[in-house]
């Protein structure tokens, strides 16, 4: 850019109508309608484009957020509905030195909130000397027992923080709340940025925007400096899928190259914290912890948590994990611990907050009681021990007076009868920033989260952040709760940003590193995920088979014998799209669902895409014929899953489950079908059903015209080793990818899982399309299932 | 009085469980004023891989064992020698219960035996406005604090039947209540709820009950497993007090204490048992046998 930042500025057509609302600072225009530092590039950018243009620009931010598959779902949302991405494309522009500002008062909040945790478990000073009331901490969820006088491994309570912040009236930052309890939001900072590069890819590469790669680098490798054995691995400790940010779990374990790892996973095993993998018990001694607090042990923590891992907290108490951040921080999550906050910097930090918290009262104390009852008309009142606003967890509170929720009486009785478990916070107001609506740039409330991460050498600052911007011009921060957009946060220096991005980084000649153990539960998931894909694409098959046959030439005992395959299925013959078909579906996309960190992003959108077209068409589709052309459609599309997996997936263990899981399907489902419709007793026509539903018409006719006998069809389905449809073919693909999966285990050793897949593949191929009557299938079916035994036994422990 | 005490735990599985960790809260606290532990031992069969001891936050003995190898059986034997001193009899007077909220309110202590822990909701005992409101009713502001206590405990002793077959260790202590049946720890969670509704501190005790009555008095119910109660807190002067109300009695030379915490929770004899690899039996069995000197 040759235009210096402070340049004036000519109005534009786009901001030529915009004007900050009255009284409300703004964070593009200044009162005189002149534009504020680091914005003129972006609006002049923005002018030149035109609507159409524009149009388009955002268009292709919105297409990499779906494609991403990134969603959103409302905290306290009930119907756990996954809602599109609200990007705002317009990001909020903070010059450097003004983010240097809250770099330093965030920094300085960073400092004593570790100060404050170390002394609420540890030395106990701020409770014994009355700078904290002691009720507050005594009674307080969050204040985890077993944490007092235990002192964390690193010596650090505290290593990744979230700030909400806002600009009040006067101009000045606040901190609105903070985030010490696995915080949420650096990773949605990161899809935003990504779609804003998409956007505005010519700014990004002409203006000094600062890039956010860095600030992951410099954490990551700050996890990797806290291990104290080199071999041991560092995870993200994750709550799993049914969380409302499972989502931004995984896309930081996959950009950053962590394991993403569940209760399930770890195990205490020796005196150590393992994790179960493939090859057995790994060490872990470092994770970034997602999962509350509350719930990391069931032995000592909450007894009914399903989510954490039985003696974690000793392992925590032993100093052999490293937890960041660790068990117990949410503590500085309470509400009324703002209150204190600012007297207790002075005590801790000597001298006052650099960045001054939302003004807070806790009616515990008469005084500060009295001044929230008289003042509560320019007051949030609310629950002292939340961690969450109350109206984001439904409790009884108050704003601007009225009572909210389930209230009984007047306010003045409820904060009497509660005094002592209510807080009152003063109702801020907020800066605003531009939003693009309707072809036109409008002034919307905002706050910003901001991230910083403990490295060896200070706190680190995500030049960047998670902006949410409000859905109408109302600018108190208490509108902000209903819907509204997210958008980037731009910090901009004078000098361009030489920083590389984390995705394409170089450095000197890169060497391969060692395959990460995959994790026993991931490999589970994989399997089933392609059993259930196989079994959903082999019973299209057979629904296709029997529809085709309703209307034309199917004869009653074929349909007979058919239906009964299909219900030992689950299968209804009566819908046209049965429901037990979605419900085979629904559990491969629950399994891809559990694995999201190693499971391609184009995968998963191809087999949700899948399960939705079954929805739409389940409501539409008529039995016989047309059931049987949208089968067909169904099968293209499931092809279309099976082609992005076996062309883009990486050959790792992972994908050895896979393979063998739906390869052990076919070959179950293949040989089910061979029991069933080559017996001799079979009825007219069901050779011919076996080819279709086998997918082997084409090759059968032209090597044996017309003809179908027993032996030709066995020939073909059973025991041709080159047609990827017969059980040969499987098997012989089943016990290369255990050859495989055993070396990486003990190398050079036979095990019984090699031994079972060598000796059903080998049984096979001594057997003629003779010797294989019903019995013989039945024998070697019963084989398939006992090697399955095997290989959980031996994998998935 | 000096009591020989024996407890075993043990679990039968069904089909072999596979390993497991385990976390033991069974060996008599020594709190040195209520009673002496002299001797103790904690025995687990099979033999585990690894043992811990070490005490948790309100100073309860706790073990925590792992066991690798797949088994079909686990028993966990205590055996300890303690002294249990006589209790001594309550002032008549105290702190008034309408001073109580004052006197918290400048509490400085959250050690162990600070009362501020026991003042709110717990994981076993959740707010319930039926309880607070049955205290409530028996409470008049001029009451000391050990009187509506005592007043509390005594209501709920005539208010609710003792049945071991109602409840089992799983059930909400508020539809025990509605029920108005169940056993020790039942009652005692019932008799927190109470307490905590009108702004008593008050704890759940788990111990042992003198099993053999002395001669001529009846027998005390829950004597075959271990038992439970509750420790209430008065005021600075008198501190805290423990009673049964399962028995309407205050807890005295015949409750031997194992642990305190908040509620059963954490206090549970054992913790982190097998409880879905098939069906399982347990059995607790207790023997408590004064020692004639």
């Amino acid at each position: 850019m040759t235009e210096p930042l402070s340049a004036p500025h000519q109005a534009s057509r786009l901001t030529a109508g915009y004007r900050p609302l009255p009284g409300v600072p703004d964070e593009m225009m200044d009162t005189s309608g002149a534009l504020r530092p680091g914005w003129a590039p972006l609006v002049d950018h923005l002018s030149a484009r035109g609507p159409e243009a524009l149009a388009e620009d955002f268009g292709r931010g919105t297409q990499h957020l779906a494609d991403a598959g990134v969603f959103f779902r409302n905290h306290g949302d009930a119907s756990l509905a996954a809602r599109d991405w609200p990007f705002s494309a317009v990001p909020v522009v903070l010059p450097e030195a003004e983010w240097q500002g809250l770099c330093e008062g965030l920094i300085q909040r960073a400092d004593l909130l570790e100060a404050v945790v170390a002394d609420l478990y540890g030395e106990n000073r701020l409770i014994a000397e009355g700078h904290l009331p002691a009720a507050l901490i005594a009674q307080n969820p969050e204040w985890l027992r077993p944490m007092v006088g235990v002192r964390p491994k690193s010596g650090n309570y505290l290593h990744f923080l979230a700030f909400e912040v806002g600009r009040g009236p006067d101009g000045r930052w606040w901190v609105m709340s903070d985030r010490t309890e696995g915080p949420s939001g650096a990773g949605f900072a990161l899809e935003n940025r990504v779609a804003a590069t998409r956007v505005f890819p010519e700014l990004f590469r002409n203006m000094p925007i600062r890039r956010l790669a860095g600030f992951f680098q410099g954490y990551r490798d700050a996890l990797y400096g806290l291990r104290s054995d080199p071999n041991s691995r560092v995870g993200i400790f994750t709550p799993g899928p049914l969380t409302d940010t499972y989502f931004e779990q995984a896309y930081i374990a996959r950009y950053l190259g962590l394991m993403l790892l569940e209760g399930e996973d770890l195990i205490v095993d020796q005196g150590q914290l393992k994790m179960r993998t493939i090859r057995g018990l790994e060490p872990v001694d470092v994770l970034w912890r997602r999962l509350d607090g509350l719930w990391a042990d069931p032995l000592e923590l909450r007894e009914d948590s399903q989510l954490g891992t039985p003696g974690l907290m000793t392992m925590v108490r032993q100093g052999k994990v490293t937890m960041a951040n660790a068990l117990g921080v949410g503590v500085l999550e309470t509400q009324a611990l703002m209150a204190f906050l600012p007297k207790i910097s002075r005590l801790l930090m000597g001298g006052p907050l650099k960045l001054p918290n939302v003004a807070t009262w806790w009616c515990g104390q008469a005084a500060e009681r009295a001044h929230v009852a008289a003042h509560s008309h320019k007051m949030m009142i609310g629950p002292a021990l939340a961690t969450r606003m109350p109206y984001e967890t439904g409790a009884v509170h108050a704003i601007g007076g009225k009572m909210k929720g389930e209230a009984k009486g007047s306010l003045q009785d409820w904060l009497s009868a509660n005094a002592a478990g209510l807080m009152g916070k003063e109702l801020v107001t907020l800066s605003t920033t531009p939003a693009y609506s309707n072809g036109t740039l409008v002034p919307r409330p905002m706050t910003i989260r901001l991230f910083l991460a403990r490295t060896p050498t200070g706190w680190l600052v995500m030049p960047g952040g998670f902006a949410r911007i409000g859905a109408s011009a109302d600018a108190s921060a208490i509108a902000m709760r209903k819907g509204g957009m997210v958008a980037d946060v731009w910090v901009v220096g004078k000098e361009p940003d030489t920083g590389l991005s984390l995705l394409h980084r170089a450095q000197g000649p890169e060497t391969r590193p060692p395959p990460e153990p995959l994790p026993a539960r991931a490999a589970d998931n994989l399997y089933w995920l392609g059993r259930y894909v196989e079994r959903s694409e082999g019973l299209m098959r057979m629904v296709r088979a029997y529809q085709a046959r309703l209307e034309s030439s199917g004869s009653v005992p074929l349909l007979a014998v058919m239906q009964a395959r299909l219900e030992a299925y689950g299968i209804s013959v009566e819908e046209p799209l049965p429901k037990g078909l979605l419900a085979t579906l629904a559990s491969a996309v629950y399994c891809a669902n559990q694995i999201r960190d190693r499971f391609s992003v184009d995968g998963y959108a191809a087999l949700k895409d899948l399960e939705k077209s079954m929805q739409r068409i389940s409501r539409t589709a008529q039995p016989g014929n047309d059931s049987a052309l949208v089968m067909g459609v169904l099968l293209r599309k499931i092809a279309g899953f099976s082609g992005l997996v076996h062309e883009n997936m990486y050959r790792a263990a992972g994908w050895q489950f896979l393979t063998i899981g739906r390869a052990l399907e076919r070959a179950a489902m293949t040989l089910e079908c061979l029991i069933a419709m080559a017996d001799p007793e079979a009825p007219e026509g069901s050779l011919e059903a076996a080819i279709e539903i086998g997918d082997s018409a084409m090759i059968h006719r032209r090597r044996h015209a017309l003809l179908s006998t027993r032996e030709t069809v066995i020939d073909l389905l059973a025991l041709d080793e080159g047609n990827p449809r017969a059980v040969q073919f499987q098997l012989d693909l089943i016990q290369r990818r255990v050859a495989a999966l055993t070396e990486m285990r003990v190398p050079g050793q036979m095990t019984e899982v090699g031994r079972e897949a060598l000796g059903l593949q080998t049984n096979l191929r001594l057997q003629t399309p003779a010797s294989l009557d019903r019995a013989a299938l039945e024998d070697l079916r019963r084989q398939v299932f006992s090697f399955a035994d095997a290989l959980n036994r031996t994998f998935i422990p | 009085m000096i009591y020989d005490i024996t407890l075993r735990l043990s679990y039968h599985y069904d089909s072999p469980a596979m390993g497991g960790r385990h976390l033991v809260c069974i060996r008599p606290m020594d709190d040195g004023s209520d009673q002496r532990v002299i001797a103790s031992l904690l025995e687990v069969e099979p033999r585990p891989d690894e043992e811990l001891n070490w005490k948790d936050f309100f100073q309860n003995n706790m073990m925590e064992f792992n066991l690798h190898a797949p088994h079909e059986a686990v028993s966990v034997l205590l055996r300890a020698r303690v002294e249990r001193f006589p209790a001594a009899a309550l002032p008549a007077d105290g702190l008034l219960i309408g001073d109580l909220p004052a006197v918290l309110q400048r509490s400085r202590d959250i050690g162990p035996n600070a009362p501020l822990h026991f003042l709110s909701a717990s994981f076993r005992v959740p707010q319930d406005a039926a309880m607070a409101q049955f205290a409530q009713a028996l409470i008049t502001a001029d009451m000391s604090v050990q009187a509506a206590v005592l007043a509390v405990g005594s209501a709920l002793y005539r208010h609710m039947r003792f049945d071991p077959k109602a409840t089992t260790v799983d059930t909400p202590a508020g539809e025990a209540f509605r029920k108005r049946h169940g056993v020790c720890q039942d009652f005692s969670h019932i008799m927190i709820g109470c307490l905590r509704g009108v702004g008593i501190p008050a704890a759940y005790v788990s111990g042992f009950l003198r099993t053999e009555p002395p001669p001529g008095a009846a027998r005390l119910e829950g004597a075959d497993a271990m038992h439970a109660w509750v420790r209430a807190w008065c005021g600075p002067d008198l501190g805290w007090i423990e009673f049964d109300p399962t028995n309407d009695v205050l807890a005295g030379e015949d409750h031997v204490v194992v642990a305190r915490g908040r509620d059963y929770s954490d206090v549970a004899p054992i913790k982190g048992m097998m409880r879905s690899s098939g069906r399982q039996k347990s059995r607790q069995a207790v023997d408590m046998i004064p020692v004639l000197d």
